[in-house]
């Protein structure tokens, strides 16, 4: 009836995990009787569960980036913890099979279900109103891509109480994934739910792709758009060739696990070398995929805060579609060590050392943006700078490590784990913050204290800076990466610091939470009325802040690179139009939420050996897309008048806010001053 | 006031860098043991001066150009619409070009001259050592001396030993940080390896790539002596009771954590090859066959058997 899924998959005896299950099922329930007594739930289904808005689809992958980058970081800090107390004679205070799953899930979880939304979240949020659009291609899709990917992270969180995390580390290697080396659920968990997320990132990739091809505003050629849409645009290329390679690798390891079969097992002709090649070749372009949109965000904040145009766009797109190339031609760098012939390496070590000229090119094109600007030092431009020092250390000891010889000796080390972590924290990570913190106003319609921001910032600098410079050196000093304990003493020191640097990023998570409470607290005298606060240089910083459902009353004509700019440079950018026309939208739709639900079920399911409940989820999804592909309703009219009103109340707004703050008269100009 | 503060920080860069120096023995991979590990070291050196050309600019421009257009100083040049210079961007493209293709023929040289699988020249004939990796240990088996050990290798200074490597279990990693050189051992198929320790002592060797529980407790030590007392230690080890047939081969690969140094004064006849054809029954049999391991590793295997 149940499978493989009884009372005794609760792991009561580990204090810790129980720790952690009771607390997240504590603040789940205070959420839940939170709601109920606010009676916010026909609030929170209508409004935003069901909503295929691409604006609060942006907002929900953001809130479920932050938490699980929470969980995540929570992974980290019992890491850095165990390895600081576990050396000489001590084991520590968690058991190798505890420890590994830690990893695993570390690993897996920032990868998957924080970065991924979160960039997902910030092109969900802007990159429809930097094209001029209204939505994105399609809107339901995007709802069921936020509920497969929520899905999925589920999966993992339930693991954490029910049965266990794999303990294969993320990349779940063959043989040890195979059922005689890893006979548990947590491989399963883990299988399920990247596959589950998989599909549902592949199905933003192909709305992303669609929507940057097919709906830019009248004028916007490929050549004007703005570098987020472009690093967007490419990475959502990635995504689509690079995802499929992962759904496939995970599903014939399905069938090895589940069927017995043997695609990567030790016998019966199975290939373990097959696995990580094919795991790689979604895995290396899966870091571009991650680090491409934190250029495009750098690109706009270092040119906005530099009150000038970008340096060498044309380069900065070039650079761009060179890496996209070359990201699938590196993938062997991950397996130097298999025993392929120096040609072999040789082919793929260049080709890796290639990627630096294109990411060199960019690196120099934002320190020329900023060469003859009006630099103005706000957070996003501080996560900004910070990138370009930390990740030219990075890069270099990725260019290190591509050279055959010297990754023999520095692979799987913990010199890896400071290079990756090194590009993925200030390279990736520093820009979503970046984005988070500049279209935040654009979001929610307030901005974010700067003070608390700034020393964010800082905690989080020092703080990696502690944490992965030691690993640098360990790495050097033989230390391989993912022990669980050690006996070599002279390693300890440097894992003290490694722990204390751990300790100053957790002070800067706290300083970012106390920031998002200040600015709600405060969010009248942060206020952004014009939706223009930094004096932007791209299309979404002409709609109201928050947008109207519609963003854009009437689609903008682009003629320039940044086209906001040269809008009110001509004094149009706030120009009436004669008359507005009836809008349609997309009416809310609840089947993408019901499909992930059941996902999240069949999900369970399949990973506990519960077939029938499986086979009733999977037919429950089945039905519910045929239930919405029937539907032939899916629209709503905004009526002319009603956009009318609206848009009355916004430049009602916007003269208001000129006669008060005669700085802004110069951003709202003169059709707004005459009414 | 401001210099004071230069003339600080540099202070305690280059402390901080004599420290790291001046504390090579416990920074191992810059204090080899053996031609391996000095030729991997250099490179790393050499790759790392060369990528401070771009690097140092890097800082300097991105602490420098804030600073000097910054909003509040109002005297600097501003130029909204200035974009474009064909002089920096060839510069932008000319110079990373430049250093990654010194980088690719240091790669060149280095990488072929660095082959795990290509044998190190000596007048003294290598010592050949089969490695197993086993859930938690490793096996060692000395072919023409036919004895074995676990976690734990013997052999003689400036002499070359060749490694063929292999797993009976999931994928590991054979690394001994101060000679140089990882290779995976992997099931069904056989890697090579080939060090050479050009100065008596005892090296820490571990597996290097995750493999399960006991992966923490896989290390050994290499023990490199003189030709004299590595002859004496191959006595020893024949004087010992153990006998490694394959009822105790079966055993040892049973999973285990923190597995005592083991000698075994004889073994089976070809166990390698039999370990091999436990996951690949085709193994050494035909070579050109396209099913298991054909990525490489096979034909990689027939040039080394050449040797």
């Amino acid at each position: 009836m149940f499978g493989k899924l009884s009372l005794s998959a609760i792991p009561y005896d580990q204090s810790i995990t129980i720790g952690a299950v009771g607390g997240a099922v504590l603040l789940g329930l205070v959420i839940l009787g939170l709601l109920t007594y606010y009676r916010k739930w026909t609030y929170l289904y209508k409004e935003w569960l069901t909503s295929l808005d691409h604006k609060k689809i942006g907002i929900m992958y953001i809130i479920l980036a932050l938490v699980m980058l929470l969980r995540g970081f929570s992974d980290a800090i019992l890491m850095r913890a165990q390895q600081a107390v576990a050396a000489g004679g001590s084991f520590g205070y968690l058991h190798p099979e505890h420890f590994n799953q830690i990893f695993s899930a570390h690993g897996s979880i920032m990868i998957i279900f924080a970065a991924m939304p979160f960039l997902v979240g910030l092109m969900n949020i802007v990159v429809p109103q930097q094209i001029g659009a209204r939505d994105v291609a399609f809107p339901f899709m995007n709802s069921l891509s936020l509920w497969l990917t929520t899905a999925g992270a589920l999966l993992v969180m339930v693991s954490l109480g029910v049965g266990e995390f794999s303990q294969a580390g993320w990349s779940g290697y063959s043989p040890l994934t195979q059922i005689e080396y890893s006979p548990g659920t947590g491989v399963d968990y883990w299988i399920w739910s990247f596959q589950i997320a998989g599909i549902g990132s592949t199905l933003t990739g192909i709305n992303f792709l669609v929507t940057i091809i097919k709906m830019r505003a009248p004028g916007m050629k490929a050549m004007r758009m703005p570098l987020f849409v472009w690093t967007t645009f490419l990475t959502m290329v990635l995504v689509v060739w690079a995802f499929p390679v992962l759904t496939a690798a995970l599903a014939m390891l399905t069938l090895d696990r589940y069927l017995g079969m043997h695609f990567f097992s030790n016998t019966f002709g199975g290939n373990m070398m097959m696995y990580a090649n094919l795991f790689w070749t979604w895995g290396h372009p899966e870091v571009y995929i991650l680090i491409l949109p934190a250029f495009g965000i750098f690109s706009e904040v270092v040119a906005t805060f530099s009150k000038k145009r970008l340096f060498s766009y044309t380069s900065m797109v070039w650079a761009t579609a060179v890496i996209t190339v070359l990201s699938f031609s590196v993938w062997m760098h991950h397996f130097f060590t298999m025993g392929a012939s120096p040609n072999v390496n040789l082919f793929f070590g260049i080709a890796t050392m290639l990627i630096a000229v294109p990411t060199g090119v960019k690196t120099f094109n934002w320190l020329f943006t900023m060469y003859r600007g009006r630099i103005s030092f706000t957070t996003p431009m501080y996560w900004t700078l910070g990138f370009i020092v930390s990740f030219a250390i990075g890069g270099s000891a990725g260019v290190l490590l591509s050279i055959p010889p010297a990754d023999y000796v520095l692979h799987n080390s913990l010199f890896l784990i400071a290079h990756f972590h090194n590009v993925i924290i200030p390279g990736a990570l520093f820009g979503f913050f970046a984005g988070y913190s500049y279209w935040f106003p654009k979001a929610v319609g307030f901005r974010l204290k700067e003070n608390w921001g700034k020393r964010a910032f800082w905690c989080w600098l020092i703080g990696f800076y502690l944490a992965f410079i030691p690993l640098y050196v360990l790495g050097f000093m033989g230390m391989p990466r993912r022990l669980a304990h050690y006996a070599n003493l002279t390693w300890h020191p440097y894992l003290l610091v490694a722990a204390l640097g751990v300790a100053v990023i957790l002070l800067g998570i706290v300083f970012q939470g106390i920031q998002l409470l200040v600015s709600i607290k405060e969010r009248r005298t942060l206020g952004d009325p014009t939706g223009d606060p930094w004096d932007g240089r791209t299309l979404e910083w002409m709609t109201s802040s928050p947008p109207a459902v519609y963003n854009f009353p009437k689609i903008p004509v682009v003629n320039e690179i940044d086209a906001f700019v040269d809008m009110k440079e001509k004094g149009v950018a706030y120009q009436r139009p004669d008359q507005y026309n009836d809008i349609e939208m997309p009416k809310n739709a609840p089947h993408g939420l019901i499909i992930g639900a059941l996902a999240f079920v069949f999900g369970f399911a399949i990973v506990w050996y519960i077939w029938w409940l499986a086979i009733l989820a999977a037919l429950g999804m089945l039905f519910t897309v045929i239930a919405r592909s029937v539907d032939d309703d899916i629209h709503y009219v905004i009526p002319a008048a009603e956009v009318e009103r609206i848009e009355n109340e916004r430049y009602r707004q916007l003269a208001t806010v000129a006669k008060r703050h005669p700085a802004y008269e110069q951003t709202t100009p003169e059709p707004v001053l005459e009414m | 006031m401001k210099r004071k503060k230069y003339v600080v920080l540099v202070g305690l860069a280059s402390l901080g860098a004599v420290t790291f120096l001046g504390g090579c023995s416990t920074i191992l991979l810059f204090d080899p043991k053996g031609p391996i590990g000095e030729a991997e070291r250099f490179v790393i050196i050499a790759a790392i001066v060369l990528m401070l050309i771009v690097v140092i600019p890097v800082f300097i421009m991105a602490f420098w150009f804030p600073r000097k257009y910054s909003a509040s100083n109002t005297e600097s040049i501003y130029m909204p619409k200035w974009s474009q210079s064909t002089k920096i961007e060839f510069f932008m493209w000319a110079v990373p070009i430049a250093i990654v293709t010194v980088l690719a023929i240091l790669a060149w040289t280095s990488t072929h001259s660095l082959d795990p699988y290509k044998p190190i020249y000596s007048a003294d004939k290598p010592i050949n050592i089969e490695a197993v990796s086993l859930d938690w240990k490793w096996l060692f088996i000395y072919p023409d001396q036919n004895i074995a050990t676990v976690n734990q290798i013997t052999f003689p200074v400036n002499v070359p030993v060749s490694f063929k490597l292999t797993s009976d279990t999931v994928m590991t990693s054979f690394f001994i940080p101060q000679l140089g050189s990882q290779i995976y051992a992997m099931a069904g198929m056989q890697t090579r390896l080939h060090l050479l320790a050009d100065k008596p002592g005892i090296y820490a060797g571990h597996n290097q790539q995750f493999s399960g529980r006991g992966y923490a407790d896989m290390h050994f030590k290499a023990n490199v002596v003189s030709r004299e007392e590595f002859e004496s230690w191959v006595q020893k080890i024949r004087q010992s009771p153990e006998k490694l047939d394959l009822d105790r081969y079966e055993k040892l690969a049973n999973p285990s954590v923190g597995h005592l140094v083991t000698y075994f004064s004889s073994v089976k006849p070809d166990l390698f090859e039999y370990i091999l054809r436990k996951s690949d029954p085709t193994w050494g049999k035909n070579h050109d066959h396209m099913s298991s391991g054909s990525i490489s590793t096979h034909p990689r295997t027939d040039i080394a058997e050449a040797n």
